[in-house]
């Protein structure tokens, strides 16, 4: 299972960091973290399947509808 | 064998249909909607896609059920129902039969008793409702928009953006009033002054003056706003007609109990901004709670009580949800959490942090507890005061 986010799409809301902190996690400008690894599109690493609850709850949360789940 | 019929297929009705199906409950579920599209996004409705001219692929709703385990009926609408028997009756004359009922018909925008002209004047909560505005900015130099709550101030600010001169007029004295009190709307006035809109506030539209489209509004104490169209941001009705006559309280929405369920059976749940219910993690009054955050966690939390209930007659521990909110004006991000409207005593209502004519958090207590915080930016602080206010509300609730 990956976790894909649409960085063009994603407002730096940081809901997704209360449903899964374990993934999510805004930096210290108050952006999402994954915007200093990538630019347009970020894709997850390989995550366990343990997380898949709270990833569901993260992509539900999130108002610009940019996560989504794969596998 | 009668299933689950989820009725309202928006934010709320979706996220309730894929919890259920989530949970593994196997009896079927339908998600009814009058709308003639799936579900999707209503907030860019007055942004997003008012500025960029999104298309409706943008503002889809993703679901997150697998593909046939919830199925989904457009342009169908909901007459009425009758619980005892497990039936809901459709304009076409068609009936479901349920074992399990999600109430999730949301609102529909009031529109102002005063004369107007029959074109020109607009309400914004669908998507038809967005493309017949996009349609009627052709042309228009000048927009009015009546009510300074949340809908109306994000509108103002997207229709400022694309370069309309826009006037906003209400009664009360400063913007966004009942959530965010005298103090922090004063200084959101003073901002969105600055950006160029034009506030006629503490006054009441009387008539908008026009012959087949709008030229002016013209309020109560004589002034007058020139406008080519007119949006009407005013509140909004409860959807319940289709419950009445089985005996419930629908006078402000469906009275729910701390489970979200109504009719004194656990079976029958309502969601999102339909559903008047007590969060005991505040008090026990039973209220509305028109947030999008809201409509998910009362989805969520519904299609899963449901799911257990169904499936081995359990029950779902009280739902207890902390409120969140934001919207999007101009640069600026408002974001609160917990219940600010809660707290009118502007003694009890306090800056935490920065300062009102820029960044800032505003506490809102009631007796020692933070039952609510607002955030003007600081966008990298919200974790922080989420949690205050979950702490807070955590320790009054140990000691009472
Ligand atoms: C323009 C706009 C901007 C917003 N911006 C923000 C924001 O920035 N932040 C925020 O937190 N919230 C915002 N909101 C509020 C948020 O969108 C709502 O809280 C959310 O949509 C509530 O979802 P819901 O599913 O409860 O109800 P709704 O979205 O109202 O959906 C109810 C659905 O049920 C259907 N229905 C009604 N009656 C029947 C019937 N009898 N039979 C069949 N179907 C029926 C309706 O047609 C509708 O599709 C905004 C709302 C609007 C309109
Ligand atoms: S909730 Fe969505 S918009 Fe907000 S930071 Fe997470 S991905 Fe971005």
């Amino acid at each position: 299972m990956k976790v894909i986010v649409d960085l063009n799409k994603c407002n730096d809301h940081g809901q997704c960091v209360y449903s899964a902190p374990d993934v999510f996690a805004l930096n210290d400008r108050g952006e999402l973290s994954f915007r200093d690894e990538a630019r347009d599109l970020y894709v997850s690493g390989e995550l366990d399947e343990s997380l898949r609850d709270v990833l569901e709850e993260a992509a539900d949360i999130c108002p610009m509808q940019a996560i989504e789940i794969e596998g | 064998m009668a299933g689950v019929v989820v009725v309202g297929a928006s934010l709320g009705g979706l996220r309730a249909a894929d919890a259920l199906a989530r949970s593994g409950y196997g009896g079927g579920i339908t998600l009814v909607g009058d709308e003639p599209h799936p579900p999707y996004n209503r907030p860019p409705l007055s942004k997003e896609a008012l500025v960029d001219e999104q298309e409706f692929e943008a503002i889809r709703l993703r679901s997150s059920s697998k593909g046939g385990a919830v199925n989904l009926v457009t342009g169908l609408h909901a007459v009425s129902a009758d619980l005892s028997r497990g039936l809901v009756f459709f304009s076409n004359g068609s009936e479901m039969a349920f074992e399990g009922l999600v109430a999730a018909t949301g609102l529909r925008p009031r529109a102002l008793p005063i004369p107007k002209p029959g074109a020109g004047v607009l309400v914004l909560r669908t998507y038809a409702d967005l493309l017949r505005l996009r349609g009627e900015l052709a042309g228009v130099r000048d927009v009015a928009i009546i009510g300074a709550g949340f809908i109306g101030c994000a509108l103002a600010a997207s229709l400022t953006q694309l370069g309309y001169s826009v006037s906003v007029i209400a009664p009360e004295d400063v913007p966004m009033l009942r959530p965010l009190g005298e103090e922090l709307g004063g200084a959101l006035l003073r901002h969105h002054s600055a950006q160029g809109i034009k506030f006629g506030l503490s006054r009441l539209p009387v008539t908008i003056e026009g012959d087949a489209r709008p030229e002016r509004v013209v309020c109560n104490d004589g002034s007058s706003f020139d406008a080519q169209l007119v949006i009407e941001a005013v509140g909004s009705a409860t959807n319940t007609e289709w419950l009445e006559g089985n005996g419930l309280e629908l006078s402000d929405g469906i009275l729910c109990d701390e489970r979200l369920s109504f009719g004194g059976q656990g079976r029958f749940l309502a969601v999102g901004d339909v559903a008047r219910f007590p969060n005991l993690a505040f008090d026990a009054v039973p209220r509305r709670v028109e947030h999008w955050g809201i409509a998910v966690d009362t989805g969520r939390y519904a299609g899963k009580a449901l799911g257990r209930l169904l499936t081995s007659g359990e029950a779902e521990p009280a739902f207890k949800p902390m409120p969140a909110f934001w919207s999007d004006q101009f640069e600026l991000r408002i974001q609160s959490f917990g219940m600010p409207g809660l707290v009118t005593d502007p003694a009890a209502i306090r800056v935490l942090e920065g300062d009102l004519d820029g960044e800032v958090v505003v506490g809102y207590y009631r007796e020692d507890t933070l039952v609510g915080v607002v955030l003007v930016g600081f966008v990298q602080s919200h974790l922080k005061y989420r949690a205050a206010v979950a702490e807070s509300l955590a320790a009054a609730g140990t000691s009472s």
